[in-house]
C-alpha cells in the first residue's frame, strides 16, 4: 500500500544537530495529497516539516511520519494593489523575497535567515527585528488539513480559536497548505541602517528604550564573554526601509534584490576554533570593527537581516555533539534577569560568538506564541559543554519567576514542567487541539518530551483507533 | 525523549536491582527522568528500590523479570511496551558472576551463568532492539565487562559469556546504525557491589557511582562503548598483549 507514495526512512535533526531520530518522511505533491492521506497514518502519528531551520525536536517524529512540505512551494496568487501574496506553505521566505522586493513588496516579519517556509513560520509564530507583532499577525487566512483530513480555512476573524491554536501551535493542530500573508510596501531593497556602540548591557537597552520608537527594526549583538564593566557591551544596529530620495543620485534599480546563493562553510570544521580564547579574540576584532556611532548607512536587505545566511552550513562548526540555541523572553521590569544570566554566561565562558538582544513591544492572541512584550535574548552553546544542561536549568528557573518563556522553535532541553508554567494558556490550547485531534494523530518529538499534547496524565496506554490499513 | 544534552525521561532496566543500574537510575532521576521500569526476579524484594526512587520524584513500576526464561521474553517486551509506552533508554544490567569452581565440574551451573549472561540477554535484546527500531529512538546500554576481553583463568566462565554479550551487542550496535537507536557497551572493571563482596579489589577498582556518571556520560555523548573507570580503555591493550604464559598465572 505504501508503494504508492513517495517517501523514505530517514534520520532526522533539527538546525541544532542534535538527538536525531527516525520517521518516514513523506514528501507530498499536491495538498490534495495531504488531505487524501492526512487521517491514514499511523499510531505514531503525523507532523509536517519546512526546512527544518527549528534548532530542536520539533520537525520530527520517532517512529512515525513527517511531512515534507517543500514541495509544495508554488505561489499561487499576488494582489499588487492590496499587497498580499498567496503561496502553499512550502514556499521559503527565500523565494518569496526574490519575487516580492523586486515589485515592491516585502513580507512584513522576517526572521534571522530566509531559509524558512511560511509553514514553519506559522507553526512557531515568528518574529523578526520588527517589534510590532509576529509572523501571524500578518497572516489574513491558511488552509489547513485537520487531522482528521478536513480542510479548513482559518483566519484570526472566522475561527480565532484555531487560528490562534495553529499559530504558534508547532505543526500540532495539522498541515498548513496555503496561507495568504499581508506584506509591507517598500520603495528600495535596501535599509537605511544607524549603528552605535553600547558600552554594557545597560547603556544598550537605555537606548533601545529611548530610540526604538524611530526605526521599524532593531537589534543588539552583544559580545557575551565581555565581563564585569563590558558586561552586555553591544552593537545596536537599527533601521528602516530606505526610500528613493534616500538613495545617492543616480542608483539605478532601487528594487534590485539578488543575494548571492550562499557559500559553504568551511569543510574542515573548526570546532577547534569555537573555544573560548579564540571566540573572545573575534569578539574583540568584531566589536571594535563596528563603528563607534555611523548614521544613515545603506545596507543591502540580506545584509541587514541575514548576515548568516551567507555561509551554507555554519551549524556544522559545533562539531558532533551539535549546539543549542538558548533564547528566552523576560518582560519590561525584569531586566534584573536579564543582566543575571549574561553573568552567568559570561561567567561560564560559554563560547558563543555574540547573542541577539531584542525587544517585543506587542503580544499576539497565539495560545502558545512566544512574543511577549519585553526583552528576547537568543545565544547559541555548543552542546559538548560540560555542565550546560544544570547551567541552562538554572537560566530556565529565573526566566519563569518572572513570567518569562523559552521559544518553542528553538527549545531541545527545557524541563516539561518548566515549560507548562511559561506558558500559561497551555490548558486552552490543549483543549482546541485535542477537539480537534481526538485519536492524538499529531505528534512529535517535541510534543513528546514536553508533553505538550498531553491530556491525561501520562503513563496512560496509547490505545489509539487503528484505521483500516490494507 | 532524549533531548539535545543528552538527558533521557524514561528508563527500562532488565536486571533492576542490580547495584550498577540503581545507581545509575538515581543519576537519571535527578535530572529529567520521571518514569522508570524495573524488571527483576522478585518484585517483592525490589519494594525498597521502588520506594527511593518514587521519593525522588519518578514513577516507578517493578515487573517481573527472568533472564533465564527465555520463553516468555517476547511476551514480557510486548506487555512493557504496552503498558509503559517508549523507552529513551534500556539499560541491561543483569548478570552472574557464577562460581568458576564449581563451573569446572558442574556442567549445569557453568550453563547457568552463559544462559543468563549471554542466551537470555541475546533472547530479550532480539525483541527490544525490534521495539526500539520501531519507535525511532532511544539508547541500549549493555553492561559487559572488561572480563569480556580477554577473559582470566579465574572466571573465564563469567568472562566468556560477557565476551559473547560484548560481541552481540556491538554487531546489534552496527546493525542499528541510522535507525535512531544507539547501542552501547559498558565495560567496567572490578566494581564494588555485591557481586564482588568479599573479593580482593583487582588494580583501578572502583564504585558504582563511578560507572553511572560514565553511563549517563556516554548517552549523551552517544559513545559505543564505555569504560569504567576511563582509564580500563588505556588499561585493556595492554592487558591484551600480555603473553600468554604471564597471563595464565595472573592472580584470581
Ligand atoms: C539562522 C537562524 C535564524 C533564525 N532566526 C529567527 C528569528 O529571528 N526569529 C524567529 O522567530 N525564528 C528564528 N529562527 C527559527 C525559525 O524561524 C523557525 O524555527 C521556523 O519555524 C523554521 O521554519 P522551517 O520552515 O524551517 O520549519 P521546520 O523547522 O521544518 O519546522 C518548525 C515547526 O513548524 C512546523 N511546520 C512546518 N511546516 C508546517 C506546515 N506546513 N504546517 C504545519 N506546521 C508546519 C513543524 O511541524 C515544526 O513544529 C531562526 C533559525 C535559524 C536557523
Ligand atoms: N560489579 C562488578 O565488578 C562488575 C564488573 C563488570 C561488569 N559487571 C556487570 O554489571 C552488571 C551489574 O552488576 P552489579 O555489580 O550491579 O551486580 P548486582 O548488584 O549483583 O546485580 C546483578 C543483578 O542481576 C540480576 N540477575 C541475576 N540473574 C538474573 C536472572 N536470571 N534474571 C534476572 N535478573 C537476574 C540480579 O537480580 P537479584 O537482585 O534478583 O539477585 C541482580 O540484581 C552485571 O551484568 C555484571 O556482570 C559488574
Amino acid at each position: 500500500m505504501t508503494a504508492a507514495f513517495d517517501e523514505r526512512a530517514e534520520l532526522l535533526h533539527g538546525w541544532g544537530r542534535t538527538a536525531p531520530t527516525h520517521a518516514t518522511v513523506w514528501r507530498p505533491r499536491t495538498s490534495d495529497d495531504v488531505r487524501a492521506r492526512m487521517g491514514e497514518f499511523g499510531m505514531r502519528g503525523v507532523v509536517a516539516r519546512g526546512l527544518g531551520r527549528s534548532y530542536g525536536d520539533a520537525a520530527q517524529n520517532a517512529g512515525g511520519h513527517v511531512v515534507l512540505g517543500t514541495a509544495l512551494d508554488h505561489v499561487l496568487e499576488l494582489d499588487l494593489d492590496k499587497g498580499t501574496v498567496t503561496c502553499e506553505a512550502g514556499t521559503s521566505l527565500d523565494v518569496l523575497m526574490r519575487l516580492l522586493i523586486p515589485l515592491g513588496w516585502f513580507p512584513t516579519v522576517i526572521p534571522g535567515t530566509r531559509y524558512v517556509t511560511v509553514g514553519g513560520g506559522i507553526a512557531a509564530d515568528i518574529h523578526g527585528k520588527y517589534r510590532e507583532g509576529s509572523f501571524a499577525d500578518f497572516v489574513d487566512r491558511c488552509t489547513l488539513v485537520t487531522p482528521d483530513g478536513e480542510v479548513r480555512t482559518i483566519s484570526a476573524e472566522t475561527d480565532p480559536s484555531l487560528f490562534w491554536a495553529t499559530a504558534g501551535g508547532m505543526g500540532l493542530t495539522g498541515i498548513v497548505t496555503d496561507a495568504t500573508l499581508r506584506l509591507h510596501h517598500i520603495e528600495t531593497a535596501r535599509i537605511t541602517v544607524d549603528t552605535e556602540r553600547c558600552v554594557d548591557v545597560d547603556d544598550c537597552m537605555t537606548r533601545m528604550l529611548d530610540g526604538d520608537s524611530a526605526y521599524r527594526y532593531s537589534v543588539a549583538w552583544i559580545d557575551c564573554l565581555a565581563r564585569g564593566r563590558h558586561l552586555g557591551r553591544s552593537i545596536l544596529e537599527r533601521g528602516n526601509h530606505t526610500t528613493v530620495a534616500e538613495l545617492p543620485a543616480g542608483s539605478d534599480a532601487p528594487l534590485h534584490y539578488a543575494p548571492s546563493r550562499n557559500i559553504p562553510a568551511p569543510p574542515w570544521a573548526p570546532t577547534q576554533l569555537l573555544n573560548p580564547l579564540s571566540v573572545a579574540a573575534f569578539n574583540e576584532l568584531w566589536f571594535r570593527k563596528a563603528p563607534r556611532c555611523e548614521r544613515g548607512a545603506i545596507h543591502t536587505i540580506e545584509g541587514f537581516f541575514h548576515p548568516l545566511d551567507a555561509i551554507l552550513g555554519w551549524n556544522r562548526m559545533y562539531g558532533a555533539r551539535g549546539f543549542v540555541q538558548y533564547q528566552f523572553v523576560v518582560p519590561y521590569g525584569e531586566e534584573a534577569v536579564l543582566r543575571a544570566v549574561l553573568e552567568k554566561l559570561a561567567a561560564a565562558r560559554t563560547a558563543s560568538f555574540v547573542a541577539v538582544l531584542k525587544r517585543f513591544e506587542s503580544s499576539n492572541d497565539g495560545m502558545l506564541s512566544f512574543p511577549m512584550p519585553g526583552w528576547t535574548l537568543a545565544v547559541d552553546v555548543s552542546a559538548a559543554r560540560h555542565g550546560l544542561a544544570e547551567m541552562l536549568d538554572e537560566l530556565d528557573r529565573m526566566v519563569v519567576d518572572v513570567g518569562g518563556r523559552v521559544y518553542l522553535a528553538k527549545d531541545s532541553r527545557v524541563a516539561p514542567d518548566l515549560f507548562t508554567a511559561m506558558y500559561p494558556r497551555l490548558d486552552e490550547w490543549r483543549a482546541v487541539q485535542a477537539s480537534l485531534d481526538p485519536h492524538g494523530r499529531m505528534q512529535s518529538d517535541l510534543a513528546r518530551r514536553l508533553g505538550i499534547t498531553d491530556r491525561a496524565p501520562r503513563a496512560e496506554p496509547r490505545k489509539r483507533t487503528r484505521r483500516k490499513h490494507a | 525523549m532524549r533531548d539535545a544534552l543528552g538527558d533521557v525521561q524514561s528508563v527500562l532496566v532488565l536486571g533492576g536491582r542490580s547495584e550498577l543500574a540503581l545507581a545509575t537510575v538515581q543519576a537519571l532521576v535527578a535530572r529529567r527522568t520521571r518514569r522508570v521500569v524495573l524488571a527483576v526476579r522478585d518484585v517483592d524484594a525490589a519494594a525498597t528500590d521502588v520506594e527511593q526512587l518514587r521519593e525522588r520524584g519518578a514513577t516507578v513500576d517493578a515487573v517481573e523479570f527472568d533472564a533465564l526464561d527465555t520463553r516468555r521474553h517476547g511476551a514480557f517486551v510486548k506487555r512493557v511496551w504496552g503498558e509503559h509506552g517508549d523507552f529513551d533508554l534500556v539499560l541491561v544490567a543483569f548478570g552472574v558472576l557464577g562460581d568458576q569452581e564449581r563451573a569446572l565440574h558442574d556442567a549445569a551451573h557453568a550453563l547457568e551463568v552463559v544462559r543468563a549472561n549471554f542466551t537470555g540477554a541475546v533472547s530479550v535484546l532480539v525483541p527490544i532492539a525490534a521495539r526500539m527500531r520501531e519507535q525511532g529512538h532511544g539508547t541500549i546500554a549493555v553492561l559487559s565487562s572488561i572480563a569480556a576481553l580477554r577473559p582470566r583463568r579465574a572466571n573465564f566462565v563469567y568472562g566468556s559469556s560477557k565476551a559473547g554479550l560484548d560481541a552481540f551487542a556491538n554487531g546489534l550496535a552496527d546493525e542499528l546504525a541510522g535507525s535512531g537507536v544507539h547501542v552501547m557497551v559498558v565495560r567496567p572493571g572490578f566494581v564494588h557491589t555485591r557481586m564482588t563482596e568479599g573479593m580482593d579489589a583487582a588494580p583501578f577498582s572502583t564504585t558504582p557511582d563511578v560507572v553511572a556518571a560514565q553511563i549517563v556520560a556516554g548517552i549523551a555523548a552517544q559513545r559505543t562503548v564505555v569504560w569504567a573507570p576511563p582509564i580500563l580503555r588505556f588499561v585493556a591493550p595492554v592487558l591484551q598483549l600480555l603473553p600468554r604464559a604471564v597471563w595464565r598465572r595472573m592472580p584470581r
